[in-house]
C-alpha cells in the first residue's frame, strides 16, 4: 500500500488532527517562528504543512523534523487558526512509525520504541534502564561522556538501577491487548 | 483533608527530592497525600508517538484506580507534580469526556480489565492546589522563615500551562511568582519562563537529552538569561526541566565557553525552606548544586549551604 493512500486519503484520517491541518493552514509561519527546535529541523512546521497540501506525504513521513519536535505546544497555542499543530505532528510520528519509514538512525524514534516496550512490559519506566539501553543501541561511545553525571546522581540516590514495575501487570496487559485487537470502526 | 497523589516515574528517580519536598510541604500545611495504589506510567510524550489510544488508556487506568480508591459520588483530585504526567492525565480526561471513538475503545478496554472511569477523577497540579485550595494567606502565615528577598526565576516550562490552561494563563502564567512572593521571595521578570528546556523528549531521565546538542543549547539559553536578569535560583515544576537545567551545567560551560552555574530547585524546595522545614526533609542533599544567598531582613532563615 502506498503511503499516500495509507493515512491521508480524504475522510480516512488516522485522527482528526491529520486531516484538519493541511486543509485549513494559511501558511502564515507562526508555528515555525515560535518553535524552539526549528534550527534542528530539516523542514519547518509550516513547510511540513505545505508539503502535505502538495501531496508529498512520503517526504513528510521520512523527515527528521517530526522527530525533532519535543511536543511543547508553543505552536498550538500561537496558531492564529487554532489548528492542533502539535497533535498533528504526533499523528505524523505514528504514521511514519506504522509505515516503517521513520529515520532508523535517528535517536528519538528509537527512544520512543524502547520506552513503549518497557512500559508495555513493566507498566513503569526506568530512567537508568532507558538511557543505558538507548545509548548502547545508538551511540555507545557517548556513554563515557555521561558517566560522571550518572555517578553523581547515583551517589545521591537519584538513579535507581532496578527497574520498577506495577504490581498487577496482568490488568494493564489486558487493557493494552484489547486495544491491539479493536479499531476505530469497532467502537 | 487529603489528596490522591500520582508520583510518576521520575519522582522515584532523578526527581526524588520533588516527591520529598512536596510531601514535606503538604504535611507542614496539614494536607495529606495518599499515593495511588499500583499506579502505572503516564505514557509521557513517547507513547503518543507510537499509539494514541494506548497512551490515553495508560492514564485512564490511573484515573480509574483513583476513583476506585475513593468511592463516589464526589470528585477525586489527583495531584500530579510532574508537568508531563499532569498533561497526560488532562489529555486522557478530555479524550474520555468527548465520547468519541477513542473514548469508546478505551472504555471497553478498561471494562475488560474490570475497571471503569466515571469522570470523577481529575488531575490537579500541586502549584494549583497550593495557590487556589490552600491559599496564599495561609502560606504567608506559615512562612516562618521567609525567603528574604531571594531573587527567583520561576520556570514553568512547556506542559504545565500548554496546551491546557487549567488554572493559569498559557502565555504569561503568574501562580508560581505569587506563591513564592508569599514565601518572601522576589520573583524576577522572566519572559522565557514557558520556553521549552529541550527535555520533554519522552520519558526523561539522565544521560538522555535525546538530541544532546539541542537540549544543551535550549537549557543554556534559559540559564544564561536567568543569570543575566540577576536570578539567585531557578524554581521548577517538572522533574525533567529540573534535571536538564541542573545536571549539564558543566557540559554547557565547556560547550559555550561561559559558566552558567545556578541553583535549580523544585518550587516545593524553596517553599519548604520558607516554611522552616529542614534541608534533609526537602531532599536538598540530593541536589548537584544548592547555594542560596544569605536572606535579607531580620526574619530571614539560615537556608544557606556551601
Amino acid at each position: 500500500m502506498g503511503l499516500s493512500s495509507l493515512e491521508f486519503a480524504p475522510g480516512r484520517a488516522v485522527d482528526a488532527a491529520d486531516s484538519v491541518l493541511p486543509q485549513f493552514c494559511i501558511q502564515c509561519g507562526t508555528c515555525s517562528v515560535v518553535c524552539p527546535l526549528i534550527e534542528y529541523m530539516d523542514h519547518s512546521p509550516r513547510v511540513l504543512n505545505a508539503m502535505l497540501m502538495a501531496g508529498s506525504y512520503d517526504d513528510v513521513l521520512r523527515s527528521r523534523a517530526i522527530w525533532v519536535c519535543t511536543g511543547c505546544y508553543a505552536c498550538t497555542v500561537e496558531c492564529p487558526k487554532q489548528l492542533p499543530v502539535t497533535e498533528s505532528i504526533y499523528a505524523l510520528k505514528r504514521a511514519s512509525m506504522r509505515a516503517g519509514v521513520y529515520p532508523r538512525r535517528f535517536i528519538t524514534p528509537v527512544l520512543a520504541r524502547q520506552f513503549v516496550r518497557l512500559v508495555d512490559r513493566r507498566g513503569r519506566s526506568s530512567e537508568a534502564w532507558i538511557s543505558l539501553s538507548l545509548y548502547l543501541r545508538t551511540r555507545p561511545f557517548q556513554l563515557l561522556r555521561y558517566a560522571p553525571v550518572a555517578l553523581r546522581l547515583m551517589r545521591r540516590g537519584r538513579l535507581p538501577l532496578r527497574p520498577d514495575s506495577v504490581r498487577k501487570p496482568a490488568q494493564l496487559h489486558r487493557i493494552l491487548e484489547v486495544l491491539d485487537v479493536t479499531t476505530e470502526e469497532d467502537a | 483533608m487529603s489528596y490522591t497523589y500520582y508520583p510518576g516515574c521520575s519522582a522515584k528517580g532523578t526527581g526524588r527530592s520533588y516527591e520529598e519536598s512536596l510531601r514535606a510541604v503538604f504535611g507542614a500545611l496539614g494536607t495529606g497525600l495518599d499515593e495511588l495504589e499500583d499506579w502505572n506510567c503516564c505514557g509521557a510524550s513517547g507513547y503518543p508517538a507510537v499509539d494514541a489510544a494506548k497512551a490515553v488508556a495508560l492514564s485512564a487506568r490511573n484515573l480509574a484506580l483513583a476513583e476506585g480508591a475513593r468511592p463516589g459520588p464526589g470528585p477525586v483530585d489527583v495531584i500530579a507534580p510532574c508537568a508531563g504526567c499532569y498533561r497526560a492525565l488532562l489529555k486522557t480526561e478530555r479524550a474520555l469526556a468527548d465520547g468519541g471513538a477513542v473514548a469508546a475503545r478505551v472504555g471497553g478496554a478498561l471494562g475488560a480489565a474490570g475497571l471503569r472511569y466515571e469522570g470523577r477523577a481529575r488531575a490537579r497540579h500541586p502549584l494549583d492546589v497550593l495557590v487556589n485550595d490552600i491559599g496564599l494567606d495561609r502560606i504567608a502565615e506559615a512562612a516562618v522563615r521567609p525567603l528574604g528577598g531571594l531573587r527567583v526565576a520561576c520556570y514553568y516550562g512547556c506542559l504545565l500551562v500548554r496546551p491546557y490552561a487549567t488554572f493559569d494563563d498559557r502565555r504569561a502564567p503568574t501562580s508560581m511568582e505569587r506563591l513564592l512572593e508569599a514565601a518572601g521571595a522576589e520573583p524576577i521578570d522572566w519572559p522565557l519562563r514557558t520556553r521549552c528546556c529541550g527535555g520533554s523528549c519522552y520519558c526523561g531521565g539522565p544521560l538522555i537529552g535525546a538530541l544532546p546538542e539541542a537540549t544543551l543549547r535550549l537549557s543554556y539559553r534559559l540559564l544564561k538569561d536567568a543569570k543575566r536578569r540577576g536570578a539567585d535560583a531557578i524554581a521548577t515544576v517538572c522533574p525533567l526541566c529540573q534535571f536538564n537545567l541542573e545536571a549539564f551545567q558543566g557540559q554547557m560551560a565547556r560547550r559555550f565557553d561561559e559558566p552558567v552555574d545556578l541553583t535549580v530547585g523544585f518550587f516545593t524546595q524553596l517553599l519548604g525552606t520558607a516554611l522552616g522545614l529542614n534541608e534533609r526533609a526537602l531532599g536538598v542533599h540530593r541536589m548537584l548544586r544548592w547555594q542560596l544567598p544569605e536572606p535579607t531582613g531580620a526574619e530571614g532563615g539560615a537556608h544557606v549551604r556551601a
